[in-house]
């Protein structure tokens, strides 16, 4: 804001929702959306990884006690819920919390920092919050999505998998119909995993970004309450896309 | 909101995650929070067994201080008992030794009795005699008259 010529608020509001993008049509990549998530999951998974080797079962530290508590909650949501052989459910959800908490909590970092930062070294674009970015929320969800479908196909074998996509609800007489609705139903969920988080962090990110239109003097009085607020929001995204993963995964392994 | 090829890039980095999760997170973590609720139930049954031993043990001490007590009043009783049949006896013996040496004494006397009374008599005999000697001697000689003295001195 304080370059030579001062933008508009609407080329300031795109300034800050362009990505850094390298490439041409659908194969180019957003730089800043890979960059920020892949930095961020290796501190923190690294970080979780150090503390996990250094575990001990007498008493442990406060580091130790913090992760605990995080994937204790996790296992206890994942207990409640999923019913079957968990193997890999707990640590994907584990991964899904940490992953998207911490690009979430990218949102708190006030709005021209990272653009301010990465434009004096010559970077035009930088939109901090890799959770805005629908690439991000969409390649997790697909990926779920693709999970899912490995576990139906693992727990009711391909025929049994394939019996139930036709024959549920309405019955063998109804097959096409209950393929449509099954067509739906599986696809609905990818589609509103990635829409709910990108939604609510795009329009969170949005909102910053107009508070931080205001004069200076005023931006505090709506962007602490907002910040504040968008902790609850931060979290409770990460939670949802969390829970919904291992709903969706243990409705796989059951039989309608 | 352009979908492109971050899609795939993205979904990797995800894989890769989970991956990493699986790996080196979670393994590790589970088997320590595991391996410490065994520990804790362990402790926990440890403490239960200490404290069922703690009470077995007051127990057997108690019984132990029981029969130490009757042990204790038997031997005093016993004790006494003795120390009673002691006394007894040597009451009885006293009164033995008393009478035994009451019956000599008084044997003794009687003795002493029969032998001053012996003397006596003897003296008696002799002052008769001599009395008699002395109003006999104007009268009868000695010889005559010994076998009647000897008669007197058997009567007396």
């Amino acid at each position: 804001m304080t370059e030579s010529a001062a933008p508009s608020s609407s080329e300031y509001i795109h300034h800050h929702l362009t990505n850094l993008v390298s490439g041409n049509g659908f194969w180019s990549f957003d730089i800043d959306t890979l960059v920020t998530s892949a930095v961020l999951g290796l501190i923190v998974f690294g970080f979780m990884a150090s503390v996990a080797r250094k575990a001990t079962s007498g008493v442990p530290g406060r580091t130790q006690a913090a992760v605990e508590i995080l994937l204790e909650m996790v296992q206890t949501q994942v207990r409640d819920t999923f019913h079957g052989e968990s193997g890999m459910v707990g640590p994907l959800a584990l991964t899904i919390f940490v992953w998207v908490f911490s690009l979430n909590a990218m949102d708190l970092l006030p709005v021209d920092l990272v653009s301010l930062l990465m434009g004096s070294v010559g970077v035009e674009h930088w939109k901090a919050v890799p959770t805005t970015d629908p690439n991000l929320t969409f390649a997790m969800s697909i990926t779920v999505f693709f999970l899912i479908l490995y576990y139906n196909v693992k727990v009711k074998k391909c025929g049994g998998f394939l019996r139930e996509v036709f024959t549920v609800p309405f019955g063998a007489k109804m097959a096409p119909f209950n393929f449509l609705f099954r067509l739906i139903e599986d696809l609905a969920k990818p589609v509103s995993l990635a829409l709910r988080l990108f939604g609510n962090m795009y329009a969170g990110e949005m909102v910053f970004i107009l508070i931080a239109l205001l004069p200076p003097y005023l931006q505090w009085l709506l962007g602490a309450p907002w910040a504040i607020f968008h902790i609850l929001i931060i979290t409770l995204q990460a939670f949802i896309f969390m829970i919904l993963t291992i709903i969706y995964l243990s409705m796989a392994h059951e039989s309608h | 909101m352009n979908i492109n090829a971050t899609l795939f890039g993205q979904a990797i980095t995800f894989a890769i995650l989970i991956w990493f999760t699986m790996k080196f997170v979670w393994p590790p973590v589970v088997a320590a929070l595991d391996d410490r609720s065994k520990k804790i139930a362990e402790g926990l049954e440890a403490a239960e067994r200490g404290r069922q031993d703690f009470a077995k043990a007051e127990l057997r001490s108690q019984d132990a201080l029981n029969e130490a007590r009757t042990r204790a009043a038997e031997i005093i009783a016993l004790s006494e008992k003795q120390a009673q049949a002691i006394v007894q006896q040597a009451h009885d013996s006293a009164v033995i030794e008393a009478n035994r040496v009451k019956a000599q004494a008084q044997a003794e006397v009687e003795q002493e009795v029969m032998r001053a009374r012996d003397s006596l008599r003897d003296r008696v005999a002799d002052l008769a005699v001599s009395g008699a000697e002395k109003i006999l001697r104007r009268e009868i000689n000695a010889q005559a008259h010994a076998d009647l003295l000897t008669a007197i001195q058997a009567e007396l």
